[in-house]
């Protein structure tokens, strides 16, 4: 006989009594359609206002042609603006996405540990370690990443400590390097890595990794067959939202770099703000943004989390 | 021939002792129940045997070898969890294959018995389903595949149907009992359900506050429970107090606390004096009204009161007292109409067949 046949054929749901089934009931219906997109409206609203109409705008500059003083006018030869953004800035452009890629996998691994430790070991007292590794995120952007300045300066406390006792020459120096400007960053990404991994093993089935010790998996062989692939959605989270800021960013490399490591984050802002070339700007910015989607689309391909993160 | 073999296990966790002193021996081919009330630390057992805790002391032996130290990857048992705890990202086939890809199965032989054993739990052309796209017996049935198909020399099972409907469980009981007597392996099965321990097993450990209390075949168990807690947890316990009067014979006559004197097998006490709680079950109970019949020869027999009775349709329930305030429960089937049922403050005599009398140690007091 049939184990559970039962559960199988599961009873059909009962029909709806036809006399309320009938018309008289459509009004209600579409309200009750139009219900979700009508709690949407501000949200999109608010997009539209502040995100999509701004960002329309800079798109029509890169149309444009002159500086603030001549004044702008519409160019049939805007491609040029596009090709001569990239020529004369890839070195930026191409250093903005290897810095990103290099932070994105160095939080990765600094914090995929660091997170797991407390998933797994925290206990009672996660919430507080979570807070622990927060807390200096409550400091701005800016100020920390001064104090990084002051942490990696030359007489600092730590390379200055290191010279006097002798264990590093006196001309060694960190500040003002793509090392520097590295650090900085992965440091000041760390939370965007570290929070959505953190949420991934934190719902991990700890009875799970049982099973997996159950079906003879060592301790490395359940890490690589269960806890891997089910927190993938979480580095896949965690990547975009490292990856994606860390291109565009350009306190990191101004405060802690030199002009060698300069990013496209910092071109922007002085084609903007300093030179006001709009469209050069408008036009860096479409690049890197399109750069961004082909590289997210490449990266969601290849982890094949579409369905999990879905 | 021993199977798994407990001796004097204990585990402590910092706040409580789960498992005190256990000395289990469970034969191969055995459908095996533990069975108690939660936190009786039947759960933190088989976790010992299958390797997810380690005993803070005593030695635990499957077959020939002594497995107290071995990580739970490499015992030779498997295990159905309370959760499923199926892998999510894995579908039911992958599922099942995962123990046998991890063993080093050839590949040709791994898709031939994932088959035959999605077969045996009758969910042949589930393999590339998910497994969240299953119901829960379906789920279930997935779990008890993964494990079974390793072949394991013991299969244990933590309250496999605890999350399923009670249609459902009964017909999973059945069919469980049916894989088992098909596969011939060692079920060790974790239970709170007194009723379902009963089905199942060939024998059944009661355990109470990390204790055993008495392992035994369903009938011996709750025939002659051996302690209070035993008695009470099995059915409805009718306990009485009293005094052991002597032994003639084959015959052992203890006086109750309450007054008369009642008869049971001489075997059925370890002393042979001193203070003894007899008991009986409520079904074995007779119930006559005080004036009309006489009491058959030999037959014990007791004075009450009746406090209520409740009719269920196949039998009916009355709660009777003694006169010193013991509450005794007598269940009669309702083999006819009977005109007048005695109500509420009806005097009645209870009686029954001294065989059907059991004594309860006295020695630990009990624990709920």
């Amino acid at each position: 006989m049939a184990l559970g046949t039962q559960d199988r054929s599961a009873p059909a749901p009962p029909e709806p009594p036809p006399d309320r089934a009938g018309g008289g009931r459509k009004g209600s219906k579409s309200r009750k359609g139009l219900a979700p997109y009508l709690l949407t409206l501000p949200g999109v609203a608010w997009l539209v206002a502040f995100f999509a109409a701004p960002l329309g705008f800079m798109f029509l500059f890169t149309f444009y042609d002159g500086t603030i003083d001549i004044g702008y006018s519409f160019t049939s030869d805007w491609p040029q603006t596009y090709f001569e953004a990239f020529t004369t800035y890839d070195t930026q452009i191409i250093r903005s996405v290897i810095y990103a890629l290099i932070v994105t996998v160095a939080t990765l691994l600094i914090s995929f540990p660091m997170m797991y430790w407390i998933a797994m070991k925290g206990g009672r007292r996660k919430n507080l370690f979570v807070l622990l590794m927060l807390l200096p995120f409550f400091t701005p952007f800016l100020i920390r990443t001064l104090a990084w300045q002051l942490v990696l300066s030359d007489q600092g406390i730590f390379l200055g400590t290191l010279k006097d006792i002798g264990l590093l020459s006196a001309d060694f120096k960190l500040l003002a390097s793509p090392l520097a400007v590295i650090s900085g960053m992965t440091y000041n990404f760390l939370p965007f890595m570290a929070l959505p991994l953190y949420v991934a093993l934190e719902k991990l089935d700890s009875s799970l990794l049982d099973a997996a010790a159950d079906l003879y998996s060592s301790k490395r062989e359940a890490f690589l067959k269960v806890t891997l692939p089910l927190t993938l959605p979480g580095v896949f989270a965690g990547s975009l939202l490292t990856f994606i800021p860390s291109v565009g960013d350009f306190i990191d490399a101004e405060i802690l770099g030199n002009p060698n490591t300069t990013m496209i984050g910092s071109i922007i802002r002085r084609q903007l703000l300093v030179n006001q070339d709009y469209p050069t700007g408008a036009a860096l910015s479409f690049l890197l943004i399109a750069g961004i989607l082909v590289a997210v689309f490449l990266y969601a391909r290849a982890l094949g989390t579409e369905e999990l993160t879905g | 021939m021993a199977n798994v073999r407990l001796e004097d296990v204990s585990k402590a966790f910092k706040s409580a002792v789960a498992v005190d002193n256990l000395t289990l021996t469970i034969d191969e081919g055995e459908f095996f129940s533990l069975l108690g009330p939660s936190g009786c630390g039947k759960t933190t057992t088989l976790r010992m045997i299958g390797g997810f805790e380690e005993p803070s002391s005593g030695r635990i032996w499957l077959g020939d070898e002594d497995v107290s130290g071995l990580p739970a990857h490499k015992r030779d048992v498997n295990t159905v969890f309370q959760s499923y705890a199926l892998f999510p990202h894995l579908s039911v086939a992958e599922n099942v294959a995962y123990g046998l890809k991890r063993q080093g199965v050839a590949k040709d032989e791994i898709g031939p018995r994932v088959e035959a054993m999605l077969e045996l739990v009758d969910l042949e052309g589930y393999g590339q389903r998910r497994t969240t796209q299953l119901s829960g017996g379906q789920q279930q049935r997935v779990a008890l595949a993964r494990a079974l198909v390793n072949r394991p020399q013991v299969l244990l099972l933590d309250e496999p149907l605890g999350a399923l409907d009670l249609k459902l469980r009964k017909q999973m009981q059945l069919e469980l009992k049916r894989i088992q007597s098909e596969v011939g392996i060692t079920f060790i099965y974790v239970t709170h359900d007194q009723e379902e321990a009963m089905t199942m097993s060939d024998r059944i450990a009661v355990m109470s506050a990390g204790r055993l209390e008495q392992v035994g075949a369903p009938q011996d168990v709750y025939e002659l429970p051996a302690t209070s807690f035993v008695a009470s947890f099995l059915g409805a316990s009718n306990l009485l107090e009293g005094e052991i009067e002597g032994t003639s014979g084959e015959v052992t006559k203890v006086r109750l606390g309450v007054g008369g004197t009642v008869t049971l097998p001489a075997g059925r006490l370890t002393d042979s004096e001193g203070p003894v709680a007899v008991g009986v079950r409520p079904e074995k109970l007779h119930i006559q009204t005080t004036n009309s019949s006489e009491v058959d020869r030999g037959d014990n027999a007791i004075e009450a009161t009746v406090v209520n009775s409740t009719y269920t349709g196949v039998s009916t329930s009355y709660e009777c007292a003694t006169s010193d305030g013991t509450r005794l429960v007598v269940y009669v089937q309702n083999l006819e109409r009977s005109a007048s049922p005695p109500g509420a403050g009806a005097k009645v005599r209870l009686t029954w067949d001294p065989d059907h009398t059991f004594a309860v140690s006295k020695a630990r007091p009990e624990k709920t």
